[in-house]
């Protein structure tokens, strides 16, 4: 058996991975896509636990957060879908009208 | 060295590779590959759980769904000038330090509660039906959830539609 | 006082008539006609002259020690007590009182009469004049002022009549008010009395701390109450500080110099009031205030020595003038030096005496010269007159006799009253004679160099002018007659007792005089004896007879001479018909550093006053504005602007963190995530544990 543990350092790692790609990259659909990523370590780390403890509440858990991630990613696609018919670009560089 | 462990580290060792190059590609269709290589193993991650009717749902929803969709925006707004500009952001340094020191904290987080993380029960030769357990649950003590997750799903609906239709 | 006879209990009416009659000058004259104006104010004065001769009878009819009578109008000044010199508490009253004496009685016959015939001449010689209404009113206003001053029956009221004669003589003298020359004259001839004046007033001030009383009926009393020696040198004070002001209203050393000016105004002023009148307010004062002078020997002497030296020093300049009105006017300080020197010598009777004859012949003189100046258009240098005895006859014969009398030829006017004068100048003084005496053969001899130079000899009258020359109107001429008439027999009302006459005049007068102490003057008689008398007198006539016959010399029969002698005498000439240089010399003196005094105040007050009072007080008004916006900007303002930019201070770096990137904000929340964390596994981890 693999020990729990470990599970949750692979959990860590894309959690990390992630969140380098949400802060780093200027492509807004690869920061949606790291967004992904994060949802996804999170959903590990529920699955995991809900192996060590023997129930199924941490996979239900994990079946809203993929349903939230669904609902999310398809409002966040048409918002950048919008934006991207007003502005042309996809850099969230220079998505920043809301400045002071 | 069992089984569960060569298949825990193949696919631990293929969704952090697939996620690392899913965050380091230029061409955003690759990238887009990748994380679908990432969630099919995770999705054999969560079968190594034993969490079979999750295994499915992530190989439905998230792989045939959100990434199908992604793949769709990706189609409509690809670029080719993308491909020329800088990939990454001026505050790259700063933010890699801080997910780094984040990760640190969490790591040592994990570091000092590791002692009170008990291996798993032992598995009963027969396994209960997990999808059974699923939907007792679901449909039982997290009802009211259920619910509020339809209307959610209800409301992106709205929205996704309105955010991406044209303007008349 | 009841029951008192009509014209005495109505005395105060006589001021009253001509002060009616200017007042309905001032606020109607202007509407109403010259003839009715000539009515109304001749007709004023001549109701004056009725009432004062009826008051002289009434005066008269009254036994000798009871002809003093008093009518008091009301109370002007209520009684004011104060302290005298020696302590005693005394009341300071004032009444508007009359006083009717044989002294005033003589002055109010001769004011009203000679005023009422010199009226009449105006209304000839004013009458193609502009302001014919303001002449009539301003003079009549004269006449209410002096009458006021020669019926007042206390100092007070006389000076209320002494500053209004003055007032009117600046009035009449600067009349022609568009001739600089005219209201020069009108200035100086007011400034000049307002320095005698101040004599004048300071003499009252002291009358009333030493005596108590400024009445003159109560002064006397007072005198002899008051136990004061003779000489007591307080009387002296006031008895100079009085003949200050005498000097100043009837032009003696040093305050004459405004009388020869005052020829620019119209002749029958320079007549009335210059000759006949106001000038005599002097000696008519010093007479009033005898009992004051005759305890003071020393400056009674004063008195004659200041009036015989100016009698000589204005009769030097009378003989080089060549204005027929500026010889006159000479002439008039001449004869008033006579008048003090008859007051100084204690012949204050034969002083007024004098002063009548000479209001009737100066007079006649003056209105005479008019009626010349009028014949000749307006010509007054007699160097351009001449050979006009027969085209101006009546104003010839008229001013022959008017010169006869001055020179004091026997039995004209004035003969009789200079003899007097000079008679008792000798008793006291034979240089004070000698100087009366040298003088009054100078007197003659200019008399008759205006004759001469006038009426005889050749024309030297412009060619123009001489189309022209013709006789005044009646209503000139008519006064000249009577005046002349008078200067004839104006005398005889006090003929010599040598000549078997009885001086009604002098003893008329003599009760106004008496002294109630022991050191009374003995009555006016003469020099102790008959015979000097007339030897005195024969003396004098020869001496005039000599200037005469001088006269006729140098201006009939040798008319070059003059010149030479002029030439002759060349820098003594000069000095003399340049008057001394006195003007030249007040000017230097007072004039000029009166007019720098003001002109030193007005710098100042150009650059003191409003430089620094007014400017200054603008600047500093400025001053602490700008100090105040100051505040207001930077203080006021400040604090408040210093409490919005502390906000901002702390606002602004917050606000920057607002860039529009969401990654960036993605950043901070990991940053918090770390804090929370941080704090949580770590700081509150032994907490929960």
């Amino acid at each position: 058996m693999v020990p729990v543990d470990q599970y949750l350092w692979l959990s860590l790692a894309l959690f990390t991975i992630g969140v380098i790609g949400v802060l780093t990259r200027r492509n807004v659909i690869i920061i949606l896509m790291s967004i992904e990523l994060i949802l996804n370590a999170v959903n590990i780390n529920l699955v995991a636990f809900s192996h060590m403890f023997g129930t199924v509440d941490g996979q239900v858990f994990a079946i809203f957060i993929i349903t939230d991630a669904a609902a999310e990613a398809a409002v966040g696609l048409g918002i950048i879908l919008a934006f991207f018919r007003n502005r042309e670009t996809l850099l969230a560089d220079e998505m920043d009208m809301l400045k002071w | 060295m069992g089984l569960n462990s060569i298949l825990f580290y193949f696919f631990s060792a293929l969704a952090v590779g697939s996620a690392i190059l899913m965050v380091t590609r230029r061409n955003i269709v690759h990238g887009a590959v990748y994380l679908i290589t990432t969630l099919l193993a995770t999705a054999g991650v969560f079968l190594l759980l034993q969490a079979e009717f999750l295994f499915i749902v992530q190989v439905i929803l998230y792989v045939g769904g959100i990434m199908v969709l992604f793949v769709f925006v990706i189609m409509l707004v690809n670029l080719d000038v993308s491909l020329l500009q800088y990939q990454f952001n001026r505050q790259r340094f700063v933010a890699g330090v801080l997910a780094l020191a984040l990760g640190a904290q969490i790591f040592l987080a994990i570091k000092m509660g590791q002692k009170s993380l008990f291996p798993a029960t032992r598995v009963p030769e027969i396994l209960p039906k997990n999808t059974e357990a699923v939907a007792d649950a679901l449909f039982g003590r997290f009802m009211l959830p259920f619910e509020i997750a339809s209307i959610l799903l209800l409301v992106a609906m709205i929205g996704a539609v309105v955010m991406a239709k044209r303007r008349v | 006082m009841n029951a008192q006879p009509f014209f005495l209990d109505h005395i105060w009416l006589i001021p009253m008539f001509p002060l009616i009659t200017a007042a309905v000058m001032l606020f109607y004259g202007r509407r109403l006609s010259n003839s009715v104006v000539s009515w109304l104010c001749s007709g004023s004065v001549f109701v004056s002259f009725v009432f004062s001769v009826g008051a002289f009878f009434q005066t008269v009819a009254k036994p000798s020690a009871e002809r003093v009578a008093t009518k008091v109008l009301f109370e002007w000044i209520p009684a004011v007590p104060y302290h005298m010199f020696d302590g005693k508490l005394a009341k300071f009253v004032a009444d508007w009182g009359f006083q009717i004496d044989p002294l005033s009685c003589v002055m109010i016959l001769v004011v009203t009469g000679v005023g009422f015939l010199i009226h009449i001449y105006s209304t000839g010689y004013m009458a193609h004049e502009g302001g014919y209404y303001r002449f009539f009113g301003y003079l009549n206003l004269f006449m209410f002022s002096m009458l006021m001053l020669v019926l007042a029956n206390n100092l007070l009221l006389l000076f209320v009549g002494w500053e209004g004669v003055g007032t009117c003589s600046y009035l009449l003298i600067g009349f022609y008010f568009h001739k600089k020359s005219a209201s020069d004259a009108g200035k100086k001839a007011f400034v000049v009395n307002r320095v005698g004046d101040a004599g004048f007033l300071l003499g009252i001030f002291l009358t009333s701390a030493l005596l108590g009383t400024i009445r003159f009926v109560d002064i006397g009393p007072a005198l002899a109450a008051g136990g004061f020696a003779i000489g007591d040198p307080r009387i002296t004070a006031i008895a100079l500080l009085f003949f200050v002001g005498a000097t100043g209203k009837s032009a003696q050393i040093p305050l004459y110099v405004w009388l020869p000016d005052a020829m620019e105004g119209p002749t029958p002023v320079s007549a009335l009031i210059h000759a006949a009148t106001m000038v005599t307010a002097g000696v008519y004062m010093v007479t009033r205030t005898n009992a004051i002078y005759q305890l003071s020997p020393k400056a009674m002497g004063l008195v004659a020595l200041v009036g015989a030296i100016t009698a000589l020093f204005a009769a030097s300049m009378g003989v080089v003038q060549n204005d027929i009105k500026k010889v006159l006017a000479y002439s008039t300080v001449s004869q008033l030096g006579y008048m003090f020197l008859a007051c100084g010598v204690g012949a204050f009777t034969a002083g007024i005496f004098h002063l009548m004859t000479h209001a009737f012949f100066k007079g006649l003189l003056f209105l005479a010269a008019g009626s010349v100046i009028h014949a000749v258009s307006g010509e007054q240098d007699m160097r351009n007159m001449g050979a006009l005895s027969k085209k101006i006859p009546v104003t010839y014969w008229t001013m022959l006799i008017a010169a006869l009398a001055i020179a004091g030829i026997f039995p004209f006017a004035g003969f009789i009253s200079k003899d007097l004068i000079l008679g008792k100048a000798y008793e006291k003084d034979a240089l004070l004679w000698a100087i009366g005496y040298f003088t009054a053969g100078m007197t003659a001899f200019y008399m008759f160099r205006l004759i001469f130079m006038t009426f005889h000899g050749k024309s030297r009258v412009d060619p123009d002018v001489e189309h022209h020359i013709h006789e005044s109107p009646k209503s000139m001429l008519v006064p000249l007659v009577i005046l002349a008439a008078l200067s004839i027999i104006g005398g005889w009302i006090s003929w010599p007792e040598i000549f078997g006459g009885n001086s009604h005049f002098i003893n008329f007068l003599s009760t106004v005089v008496a002294v109630p102490h022991e050191a009374r003057m003995e009555p006016l008689k003469g020099p102790s004896s008959r015979l000097g008398e007339l030897y005195l007198m024969l003396l004098s006539e020869g001496l005039v007879i000599l200037g005469i016959l001088f006269a006729w010399f140098l201006y009939v029969k040798r008319t070059d001479l003059p010149e030479k002698i002029a030439k002759g005498f060349g820098g003594f000439y000069r000095l003399v018909y340049n008057k001394y240089y006195v003007d030249q010399l007040y000017d230097a003196l007072f004039v000029n550093r009166a007019k720098d005094l003001g002109l030193a105040l007005g710098a100042f007050d150009r650059n003191v006053i409003d430089g620094v009072g007014v400017n200054g007080a603008g600047w500093l008004t400025l001053f602490i504005s700008k100090v105040s916006m100051w505040w207001d900007t930077w203080i006021v303002d400040g604090s408040v602007r210093l409490g919005a930019r502390i906000v901002w201070l702390f606002s602004y770096p917050v606000r920057l963190i607002q860039d529009g990137l969401v990654q960036s904000y993605m950043l901070l929340i990991v940053l918090g995530l770390i804090g929370f964390f941080g704090y949580y596994f770590y700081v509150a981890h032994h907490a929960i544990r």
